[in-house]
């Protein structure tokens, strides 16, 4: 029966898979990334980062325990001597697994799985991107309401201008009904409101001469 | 055993085919770095970024 037997058996008896993750799990450790398809990968990193936490320890009892698995010597003193000093920092997660798409011929996903601290690339990136940011939602609030006064004063001085048609008043009232709406603090909202009262004035002021006909068609 | 009594024909033959299509996958996006159109949680195999900073030098993607 296989009752809780949870892991990918990659079609293969336990000898052969034990093989074939030591030796992945030797190229790995001696080229520091290698390309596999993400299966294959997701089963390595099970195996081997255990191994990699177990060279945290140098000593002998460590150093066998660990070849009892890789069989190869190379391996074995590459990721004490080279590797393990690397990582003494990081509580596991040694490995990254990036996916590349699929092979061509059939079509299997495959990836390339490597040791986290050995990619430059990524490693200077993280540096670079480490300013701190706040995910708190409140904090751009203030700001938000002070735009809204400073767009209305604008609109004001392009209103001032005396060529003044009803249509534009017309928008303008759609206008100072949409702000109206908008979630806002109180003060901002009279603000909008007196303002666009003294533009209407305005506009009512200097109207009448140039159009009267229209206005009286509105009326 | 039961067989075949006809040949398909051409006609019932393709027209049993025209359901054979090719769906375009829904999770697709654009490179951050060279906006070509990649798949979600891919390495770009035009540039070698993934989500925006460089992962892959081009030369072992290839």
């Amino acid at each position: 029966m296989r009752h809780r037997k949870r892991f990918n058996h990659l079609s293969r008896k336990s000898a052969h898979r034990k093989a074939l993750f030591a030796n992945m799990a030797a190229s790995l450790i001696l080229n520091k990334r290698i390309r596999t398809t993400t299966a294959k990968a997701k089963a390595l990193r099970m195996f081997i980062e255990p191994l990699i936490t177990k060279s945290k320890k140098d000593s002998t009892h460590s150093r066998r325990v660990v070849f009892s698995y890789i069989r190869n010597k190379y391996a074995v003193t590459e990721l004490f001597r080279e590797i393990s000093p690397k990582i003494t920092e990081r509580p596991g997660g040694y490995t990254r697994i990036l996916k590349t798409g699929n092979r061509l011929g059939d079509n299997a996903d495959m990836c390339i799985i490597e040791l986290v601290d050995y990619n430059e690339n990524m490693l200077a990136a993280k540096t670079e991107t480490k300013a701190k940011t706040t995910r708190r939602r409140r904090v751009g609030k203030k700001k938000s309401t002070e735009p809204v006064t400073e767009t209305l004063t604008a609109d004001v001085s392009v209103d001032e201008i005396p060529e003044v048609s009803d249509e534009t008043r017309d928008e303008e009232k759609t206008d100072t009904v949409a702000t109206s709406e908008e979630p806002g603090t109180g003060i901002v909202e009279d603000e909008i409101k007196e303002s666009a009262e003294e533009v209407k004035e305005e506009i009512e002021e200097t109207d009448p001469t140039p159009e009267p006909p229209k206005k009286s068609d509105k009326k | 055993m039961a067989h075949p009594k006809r040949k398909t024909s051409k006609q019932r033959r393709n027209k049993r085919r025209t359901h054979y299509k090719a769906t375009v996958p829904t999770t697709i996006a654009t490179c951050q770095n060279c906006g070509a159109t990649v798949l979600y949680h891919r390495v770009c195999p035009e540039c070698g970024y993934y989500r925006g900073k460089l992962a892959i030098e081009k030369e072992v993607t290839a």
